[in-house]
C-alpha cells in the first residue's frame, strides 16, 4: 500500500508541478499584463501544492532525498505526471483548451482526496481546491469567451482541442494503483471523477458553442507509467538545468 | 523551575510567567505580512496558535496559499521578531489544517487593508461564494459599489483585480477563500 501511496502521490505533485512549469512559460509573453499576473498566480499555486505532495511522497519513499531532490533530480523515466500536461503550450487557445481539461480534472480528484482517510492527504487536497476552484472557474470562463466569441478565436479553439484531446484518455481510465487506494478509502472513486470530468467538458464545451470530441480511448504512452512524449524531457532539461550543474547550491 | 517554563532573553534565562504569552502575541502583532505590510500575520490569521512546549515557545503558522511565496519570509520575520523580544529558538510548525481562510482576517485587519487601497474580503468562504457570481466589492477609495473585476488574479494569488467604475481606479480585492 505504501508502495501505491507513493506512486500517487508522485503522480499528483509531478503533474500539478509540469503544469506549473508549463504556465510560467508564458512569463513575459502572455498577450495581456493581468493576464501574465493570472497565468503565473495559477502556476504559483500548482507549484505550491506540488510541493506539498513531493515533500509527502519524500517522507515516504525515505531515503534521503527531499521534495526538491525529487523534483529536480529525477529523470523523465521515473516522472509520472499526466502526458495532457506536458504538451507544449502552443497558442493561447491550446493553453487554456489544456488548463481547462486539467482544472476540471483536478477538481474531482482533489474533491475525493479531501474525504480521504489519510488525514495529510484530507489536509493538503482541502487547501488546494480552494485555490482549484479558482483555477477551473477561470478556465472555464475562458474556454466560453474563445468558443463563442470572434471566427477567429472560435477556429483557433476548433483547432486546439484535437491537438490535446488523445491525451485525456488518462484522465478518464484508472489503473490497479489507483483502484487498490480506492479501495483503500485513500482516494476518491476514479469512476465518479471521470464522469463528472465528462459532464463539466461537455457543459462548458456546450456553452461555448464547441464540438465534444468522442471520448479518447487508447494512446500508446502512458505518463503514470512513466512513458512520456517527447517534450518532457526537453521542459525538464530547462527546468532542472540549474540544481543539476549546481547541485546542492544555496543561495 | 520546569525546563518548559523557560524562556532566554539578554538579561538571562528566567520562568515563564502568565503574561509572556500575551507579550508574545503582542509582539506578533508587530509581524507585518511583508506583501501587504499594513496588516500583521495575527490579523490576517497566519498565526493559529502559541504555547510552550520543552522549554521553547511553540508557534502554529498556516499559509494563505500553497504557493504563497512570502510563507518562508514570514516564519523568518516571526522568529527573529520573538528572538528579538527574549523568546529563545522560538518553534514554529506549519499546519495546512484546517485550511486558511479569509474569514480568519480581523476586523482591525480589514479596516487597514481598505485604508491601505485594497478592498477587504466580502462575506464568508461559503461554498456560494467561492463558486457563485462576483460578490458587491465597494471601491477602496470612494466607497463606490460600482465596480467591476478586470481579472480574478491580481499581484498576488491572494488578490483579484478590480476598477471602480465611479472613479476610475483600478485596485486589488483580497479574495474570499
Amino acid at each position: 500500500m505504501n508502495n501505491d501511496l507513493i506512486q500517487y502521490l508522485l503522480r499528483l505533485g509531478d503533474s500539478a508541478l509540469i503544469q506549473g512549469q508549463r504556465l510560467c512559460e508564458w512569463c513575459g509573453h502572455a498577450p495581456a499584463l493581468e493576464e501574465e499576473l493570472a497565468l503565473m498566480n495559477v502556476g504559483l499555486d500548482l507549484v505550491g501544492q506540488a510541493r506539498n505532495w513531493l515533500e509527502y511522497a519524500a517522507e515516504l519513499i525515505n531515503d534521503g532525498r527531499d521534495a526538491d531532490h525529487l523534483a529536480f533530480r529525477r529523470d523523465e523515466r521515473s516522472y509520472r505526471n499526466l502526458l495532457l500536461v506536458e504538451q507544449p503550450n502552443g497558442d493561447f487557445a491550446v493553453t487554456m483548451t489544456k488548463q481547462f481539461l486539467y482544472d476540471a480534472w483536478h477538481f474531482q480528484v482533489l474533491h475525493g482526496l479531501s474525504q480521504s482517510s489519510d488525514e495529510r492527504i484530507a489536509g493538503i487536497a482541502a487547501k488546494g481546491l480552494k485555490e482549484v476552484t479558482y483555477h477551473l472557474r477561470r478556465s472555464s470562463e475562458w474556454i466560453e469567451r474563445l468558443g463563442d466569441g470572434t471566427e477567429e478565436s472560435h477556429q483557433r479553439m476548433l483547432a486546439a482541442i484535437p491537438q490535446v484531446w488523445r491525451f485525456t484518455v488518462e484522465l478518464v481510465n484508472s489503473d490497479e494503483v489507483e483502484q487498490r487506494l480506492h479501495q483503500a478509502g485513500i482516494i476518491g472513486n476514479p469512476a465518479e471523477v471521470a464522469v463528472a470530468w465528462q459532464s463539466k467538458v461537455a457543459d462548458i464545451f456546450a456553452s461555448a458553442t464547441l464540438p465534444v470530441p468522442a471520448p479518447a480511448s487508447h494512446f500508446y504512452l502512458s505518463g503514470r507509467q512513466g512513458l512520456h512524449s517527447e517534450h518532457l524531457g526537453l521542459l525538464l532539461a530547462e527546468m532542472q538545468y540549474l540544481p543539476r550543474a549546481y547541485p546542492d547550491a544555496t543561495w | 523551575m520546569r525546563p518548559g517554563e523557560l524562556i532566554g532573553s539578554d538579561r538571562g534565562a528566567r520562568a515563564a510567567q502568565p503574561g509572556d504569552l500575551r507579550q508574545a502575541w503582542a509582539v506578533l502583532e508587530q509581524v507585518m505580512d511583508p506583501e501587504v505590510p499594513v496588516v500583521s500575520v495575527v490579523d490576517l490569521g497566519i498565526v493559529r496558535d502559541l504555547d510552550w512546549q520543552a522549554g521553547h515557545l511553540h508557534v502554529v503558522v498556516t499559509p494563505t496559499y500553497s504557493g504563497c511565496p512570502a510563507t518562508e519570509v514570514i516564519e523568518d520575520d516571526i522568529r527573529q521578531a520573538l528572538e528579538q523580544a527574549g523568546f529563545a529558538a522560538p518553534k514554529l510548525e506549519r499546519k495546512l489544517t484546517p485550511a486558511w481562510t479569509t474569514d480568519w482576517i480581523t476586523d482591525s485587519g480589514r479596516e487597514r487593508l481598505r485604508a491601505y487601497g485594497i478592498a477587504p474580503p466580502e462575506g464568508s468562504s461559503s461554498k456560494r461564494s467561492l463558486l457563485g457570481e462576483s460578490p458587491l466589492v465597494c471601491c477602496p477609495q470612494c466607497g463606490s459599489a460600482h465596480t467591476e473585476l478586470l481579472s480574478q488574479f491580481g499581484s498576488t494569488a491572494c488578490k483579484a483585480l478590480y476598477r471602480c467604475c465611479d472613479c476610475r481606479e483600478p485596485f486589488d480585492y483580497f479574495k474570499c477563500i
